[in-house]
């Protein structure tokens, strides 16, 4: 289901039909993060992903009004081909990484604990008490993301 | 009965190799974008299938640094955007060259 919604989100010609794709993507991997008892962070991939990163990229893709993308039709040019052979060849070397490796094997199944890490309370102890200094300096690059993205698209550069 | 790590890391590894065929193959800025979304949503993919198998509530926390680090991204990248379609009337990558010389 990821697979298909991914593969046909770079198949599609219109940037509204990839949008679409794109966002039924995200709903397949919050359920595998439901499946990997990964609560709040599902929730989190519908409220983050689907619902605010989707809808900026479908409000510019109104806004600038790109129907279709007749004016720039995919050549099959040099680059598209030695783009698909460069993937191609980036998946072959991942999957072999992965049954080539040496040393310690996978963990055969979830961990017992793993049932009580995905809890809002778990991932919140974790975040303002072990990892509170980067939890700073994040707010501190979505302030200048802000400050960034007003200043950009401001009418007169 | 669960679902094996490997078939997650799999799954992983073929959404980002997409993400990848995207952004070297398509020309339309914003559709590149979403492609690197799509990568940034494997390795959380993968960040969160080593956290739950090892038990270690570290990669949530990392996921949702990384969701932060994205939505900034996407701001400033769709602004940038925005940008130069007043310059430029198109969002064709290879048309924009004004970081030529």
């Amino acid at each position: 289901m990821a697979v298909t919604t991914a593969v046909l989100m770079i198949l599609q010609r219109n940037p509204v039909m990839s949008a679409i794709s794109l966002i039924g993507n995200f709903f397949a991997l919050a359920a595998l993060y439901l499946l990997l008892r990964a609560q709040f962070l599902a929730v989190l991939q519908i409220i983050v992903y689907t619902g605010a990163i989707m809808v900026l990229v479908v409000f510019v893709i109104m806004l600038l009004n790109l129907g279709d993308e007749r004016g720039l039709a995919e050549r099959p040019s040099l680059r598209s081909s030695v783009g698909t052979a460069l993937a191609a060849g980036l998946l072959l070397e991942l999957v072999a990484i992965l049954f080539l490796r040496t040393g310690p094997g996978l963990p055969p199944a979830m961990h017992p604990s793993s049932g009580s890490q995905g809890t809002v309370e778990a991932v919140g102890t974790a975040m303002f008490g072990k990892f509170l200094f980067p939890f700073e300096i994040t707010s501190l690059l979505l302030l200048v993301a802000i400050v960034g993205a007003v200043i950009l698209a401001k009418k007169r550069l | 009965m669960t679902v094996p790590l490997s078939w997650y890391l799999v799954l992983s590894a073929i959404l980002f190799v997409t993400g990848v065929a995207g952004v070297l193959t398509r020309r339309n800025a914003i559709v590149v974008f979403m492609c690197i979304e799509l990568m940034l949503n494997a390795v959380n993919l993968t960040l969160v299938a080593f956290s739950s198998f090892l038990g270690d509530g570290t990669g949530q926390v990392f996921v949702i640094f990384v969701m932060a680090v994205a939505a900034a991204e996407a701001a400033v990248g769709l602004a940038i955007v925005i940008a130069l379609f007043r310059n430029k009337q198109t969002v064709d990558l290879d048309s924009i060259n004004i970081l030529k010389w």
